[in-house]
């Protein structure tokens, strides 16, 4: 296990390492000085000099990203180009919004997903198999900003029960704050919770038609703890595995779920970035994400090796 | 055969609808916001200009940056698999540590990344879209390659003397199309709303150009007076997605039996 955990650490470290360098070439690829890029449009020829003076762009492109890498370790991202803030600053300040929101999509959708997977497959082949399949396929193809319009349009502009948009700190307002955070939490979670339906269903139909399951039941136990017990729990490290693999969509959804309900999360700022040409928050904010989203996988990896061995015998003789 | 019809009704409006509505860039100044009727069927926008002929052309938009980004996607990632799977030994570890850095950036963090280098307009969202599916293309490719060089078929051809390039593009890729087929069909719907979600973020294909992801931006300001705005793009992406991934289903049941569950 520790060798397998090992190899995980060295892969992401890999990973992230060339990732890091390919958003410090992204910079560096638009045309222009690098220093009037970060600076901003409205940098002063002072503010050039200093960024210059920080970052060396005079000295050799390894030097550079060894500079900017140290820096960004220890959360120096630069200053922001619009408000001339500490990016790390900023990013501390939004980090914990868009957190907030991603874990409420996520309950939203292991509640209606599973659920659903599971009515599904123990109903197989009935009206309520058919309603959850046909709701995760629809699921699928809508996309999260459509989704998000209608639910404004429905709920706040038709029936008034929700405020369309707005943000308040949970600390300051816990009732605002949910109020405001249930419709974007509903619009992101819905695509994972077909996502989750789809997956629980099949691993469920695999688990029901299983050995052990006939055995559970022929031992005359009750229906609600064949299903519930034995079949149910073979069926979670799927669970496990598909949040690991969707995390990637959840961070992509955040950043338009934000941008409608003006929540001012980690994904407003970033397309606010690419709107104003903020690059210093743009590196951040990327490599942030991509730091988190490694992480997270490597977490995920090691949690699915834990619950299922074979995984990491397999894992180590490939990998 | 829903996919198959959903997809035909895609590719017919796409192509003949925008022949047969009204110009979507015309204005009319005397019909701002009105709502549907006889002389606009999806009624107008807040420049009054015609919504059905916008959804009509908006879907020739999507079409253009769901099949070219694949296209291209298909034309640079393949051959790129197929060289990493041929020679796993050589290139498969470096080709598969790149594909995991591109993987490593969520799908739209990265399309966000390549508008924000690139610039926002059509060409760019294909071509940001295009990388990001390029990492699932090269490992299906490099998948397939690496079981169907295994075959005695492929073994035969080795001892008859071919050489490389010829055992690659003449033995071992048309043993991978269908698998390739499916994962193109899949990768439409991806593409059709990356270009959609990109396009209504801002960072995608700009006004006045309708993509529905620009229309569907617009008609977002005008909920309250104009709901009916809001409406049709969004059916049509997701009418459309729908259709592809239901074609993909059902071509990889065809196509793919042993994938098949």
């Amino acid at each position: 296990m520790a060798l397998f955990i090992l190899r995980r650490l060295g892969a992401a470290a890999i990973v992230l390492f060339l990732g890091s360098v390919l958003v410090f070439l992204g910079v560096r690829a638009l045309p222009g000085d690098p220093a009037r890029v970060l600076g901003g449009e409205d940098a002063t020829p002072s503010a050039i000099a200093a960024i210059r003076h920080d970052y060396g762009f005079d000295r050799p492109l390894p030097v550079q990203y060894a500079q900017w890498a140290g820096k960004a370790v220890t959360g120096d991202f630069g200053r922001s180009t619009q408000d001339k803030l500490p990016v790390g600053h900023i990013l501390t300040e939004r980090l914990p919004v868009t957190i907030e929101l991603s874990l409420l999509a996520m309950l939203v959708a292991v509640a209606v997903g599973v659920t659903a997977g599971i009515v599904a497959a123990t109903r197989r082949g009935r009206l309520a198999d058919y309603v959850a399949t046909g709701f995760g396929l629809v699921g699928l193809s809508v996309p999260h900003f459509w989704l998000g319009i209608l639910g404004i349009l429905l709920f706040s502009a038709k029936l008034h029960w929700l405020p369309a948009s707005g943000y308040l700190p949970f600390t300051g307002d816990p009732v605002g704050n949910l109020e405001r955070m249930l419709m974007p939490a509903l619009v992101l979670g819905t695509g994972f919770a077909a996502v989750l339906m789809r997956q629980t269903r099949s691993a469920m139909l695999e688990s029901l038609s299983a050995d052990y399951v006939r055995t559970a039941r022929s031992k005359g136990l009750p229906e609600r703890s064949v299903v519930g017990v034995h079949a149910l729990r073979n069926s979670l490290t799927t669970v496990v595995t598909v949040l690991g693999l969707q995390l990637g969509a959840l961070i992509s959804g955040a950043v338009v779920t934000e941008q409608i309900f003006v929540i001012p999360g980690f994904g407003k700022l970033t397309v606010d970035a690419v709107a104003t040409r903020n690059y210093p928050v743009i590196q951040a904010v990327v490599l942030v994400t991509v730091a988190g989203y490694i992480g997270v996988n490597l977490l995920v990896d090691i949690a699915y090796a834990l619950l299922n061995p074979r995984v990491r015998l397999t894992g180590v003789a490939n990998g | 055969m829903v996919g198959l019809v959903l997809v035909a009704g895609f590719l017919v409006l796409a192509i003949v609808g925008p022949l047969l509505t009204a110009d979507p860039a015309a204005q009319d100044y005397t019909a701002p916001l009105a709502p549907p009727s006889g002389a606009h069927l999806l009624g107008t926008d807040d420049l009054g200009r015609d919504a059905l002929a916008r959804v009509a052309y908006g879907a020739r938009v999507s079409l253009e940056a769901g099949v070219l980004s694949v296209l291209l996607a298909m034309v640079v990632g393949v051959p790129i698999g197929l060289v990493a799977g041929y020679y796993r030994r050589l290139l498969d570890p470096v080709v598969m540590r790149l594909v995991d850095v591109v993987l490593a950036f969520p799908f739209l963090i990265f399309a966000v990344g390549m508008a924000a280098i690139l610039g926002p307009s059509l060409r760019n969202v294909i071509i940001a879209l295009s990388v990001s599916l390029l990492p699932g293309i090269v490992r299906v490719t490099r998948g397939e390659v690496l079981v169907l060089r295994e075959l005695d078929y492929v073994a035969a051809a080795v001892a008859d003397g071919a050489g490389d390039g010829r055992i690659m593009f003449r033995y071992v890729l048309p043993g991978a199309t269908s698998t390739l087929i499916v994962q193109a069909t899949v990768g439409i719907p991806t593409a059709i709303i990356g270009e959609a979600t990109l396009s209504f973020l801002g960072l995608g294909v700009q006004p006045p150009t309708p993509s529905w992801g620009v229309v569907l931006t617009a008609a977002q300001q005008f909920l309250d007076q104009a709901p009916w705005l809001a409406i049709w793009p969004g059916v049509m992406i997701a009418l459309s997605t729908l259709g592809f991934n239901l074609l993909g289903d059902g071509l990889r049941d065809v196509l793919d039996p042993r994938s098949s569950r």
